[in-house]
């Protein structure tokens, strides 16, 4: 299996993201890989099927930008402020184009993720139970228990086109290290037939870390980009805190059409993955105590 | 101490919680009430939020449900699919704290749509965690600020069971678990009727009169045979309160 290339952001999505594809940029909260969605943005890519626990900040600003045609999700807001306006707007109203909708609760689109890595077909849990998402998600099926006959719910699996995560550290090698909330990174980019890290900085080598630390081996990954701030304005775990502040002064600006697309102009279209050090380094490392 | 009602609400929400308690936590009211019971009277809870934070210990009340406060303050960090099915599905959290944007009687929650699912009036954030906490917690305590519109007799989408159309629909869709067992408000503290499984209004927060509880709740309230009066916050656990937004405000630089 071919390893992963460290290359620049640019190249990075030019040679791994096509028109059409479905892809899963993942981070709970944590390590939102927020660059390398930009960088899409930028490179115009369309009719995406996105696929996203929390759709964040990030799948708000390329769905007001018209990447997406669907989005596959379990819970979309802005989180402790409220909504995300433009996947509002996408839903309510078809702005800029209709958007397709999946949706699902956290443990059905983890567990998912988690069946995609394991190569099975679809994943089964305890779930969904005496709600209304199966129906309208035709995608939740309830199986019986072979064994037991206690009814479960079912989901097919997530094997995304592209998985694309931002993470603390790689090597000179390519292997990826993820510390902090590791959310569900590692069974996206095993659940994916190709996969892009953004690192905040890449090193010599990863020893001295725990035997036990999440890492992403070099041939599970296709290329790397370090791109250091390239989560902002969520966060990277040792190295700058999340953007509380950013987080709440986007509900103003993605409300409106207009603010939206004034703001997407200037800090997206009008920029590139150098400016995002300058905004982790502006939030600075959690105080400690 | 002069107190708000906001105050009274997470306050009383918070008491219900106990020492040894492994509580899942939502965001917003439902994270404030269960660090406060952890600043107060129940040093040793548990809180756990979906992130993957096991034992967090916060000192100020994150934003979002993985803010890094959470991961540095936890006991140990897991990976989300762990946290769904090990911890959450494996029935080990004694006790789900969720908040709601549409409640009935029965405790069914709708986070999801107002108006059709296909063609929303207003599209909320979603499921979440919520439909798999409320049914897998061993019990769900619920906070809100009242309201006809919050509390309905018919919620538009069931995004999380409660007790379903009444009694005995959790048994029959074969759980186990309780659900719905306290509504912590602005105005009152509800619980589910022992035999109906209707919410009923048990305990009254001081100054409150029952007319203001009947005009802010969507369907026919009905008041248990003995209401108590809910005992106002101390003064511990108002500077408390007060104490973990203040810090909360500064950390985030604005309003929390």
């Amino acid at each position: 299996m071919a390893t992963a290339q460290i290359m620049s952001l640019r190249e990075a999505v030019a040679a791994y993201v096509k028109d059409g594809d479905s892809i899963a940029m993942e981070g709970f909260t944590h390590l939102i890989p927020f660059a390398a969605g930009h960088e899409i943005i930028r490179q115009k890519r369309r009719r995406l099927t996105i696929i996203r626990m929390t759709p964040d900040l990030i799948y708000d600003q390329l769905i007001g930008m018209g990447c997406a045609d669907k989005l596959v999700f379990s819970w979309g807001g802005n989180p402790g402020v409220g909504s995300l306006y433009r996947l509002r707007d996408a839903v309510e109203n078809g702005w800029p184009h209709a958007l397709q909708i999946e949706e699902h609760s956290h443990a059905a689109m983890a567990n998912a993720y988690e069946a995609g890595a394991a190569g099975l077909p679809f994943a089964v849990f305890r779930g969904y139970v005496g709600t209304d998402l199966p129906k309208v998600n035709s995608n939740i099926k309830p199986l019986k228990c072979p064994f037991t006959g206690e009814e479960l719910a079912a989901v097919p699996s997530l094997r995304p086109d592209v998985a694309i995560i931002h993470a603390q550290k790689a090597d000179r090698a390519g292997n990826v290290l993820i510390e902090g909330i590791v959310g569900v990174q590692k069974e996206a980019v095993l659940a994916a037939r190709r996969a892009i890290v953004t690192v905040e900085e890449v090193v010599e080598s990863l020893q001295g870390v725990s035997p036990n630390a999440c890492i992403l081996p070099n041939w599970t990954v296709s290329a790397v980009a370090e791109v250091p701030g390239g989560a902002h304005p969520s966060y990277a775990h040792g190295y700058y805190q999340r953007d509380n502040a950013f987080y709440k002064a986007w509900d103003e600006i993605a409300r409106e059409r207009d603010s939206f697309t004034a703001w997407m102009d200037d800090n997206v279209m009008r920029s590139g993955p150098e400016a995002f050090a300058a905004r982790g380094k502006a939030q600075g490392k959690r105080k400690a105590g | 101490m002069d107190y708000t009602a906001s105050e009274m609400m997470t306050i009383s929400a918070a008491r219900a919680l106990k020492n040894d308690d492994v509580c899942f936590v939502g965001i917003g009211q439902p994270s404030a009430a269960a660090n406060l019971a952890r600043l107060t009277h129940a040093p040793g809870v548990t809180l756990i939020y979906e992130s993957g934070t096991i034992g967090t210990k916060p000192d100020v009340l994150p934003l979002s449900i993985g803010d890094g406060e959470l991961a540095e303050t936890a006991v140990t960090v897991v990976p989300v699919p762990e946290m769904f099915r090990y911890w959450l599905q494996g029935g080990r959290i004694s006790v789900g704290f969720l908040g709601a944007a549409q409640l009935d009687k029965f405790g069914n929650i709708n986070t999801t749509v107002i108006g059709p699912y296909d063609k929303p009036k207003v599209r909320l954030p979603g499921g979440g965690g919520a439909p798999e906490i409320a049914s897998s917690c061993g019990e769900v305590f619920l906070i809100m600020a009242q309201s006809k519109r919050g509390l309905v007799d018919r919620i538009d989408f069931c995004t999380s069971l409660g007790h379903g159309p009444g009694a005995g629909t959790r048994e029959k869709l074969g759980l186990t678990t309780k659900g719905p067992s306290l509504l912590v408000t602005d105005l009152c503290i509800m619980k589910p009727d022992p035999v109906t499984k209707e919410f009923t209004v048990v305990s009254i927060h001081p100054g409150v009169s029952r007319d203001k509880i009947t005009g802010n709740t969507g369907w026919p309230v009905r008041f248990a045979a003995h209401v108590e009066e809910t005992p106002p916050p101390t003064k511990g656990e108002l500077e408390a309160l007060r104490a973990l937004h203040e810090r909360t405000a500064r950390a985030h630089g604005g309003n929390a």
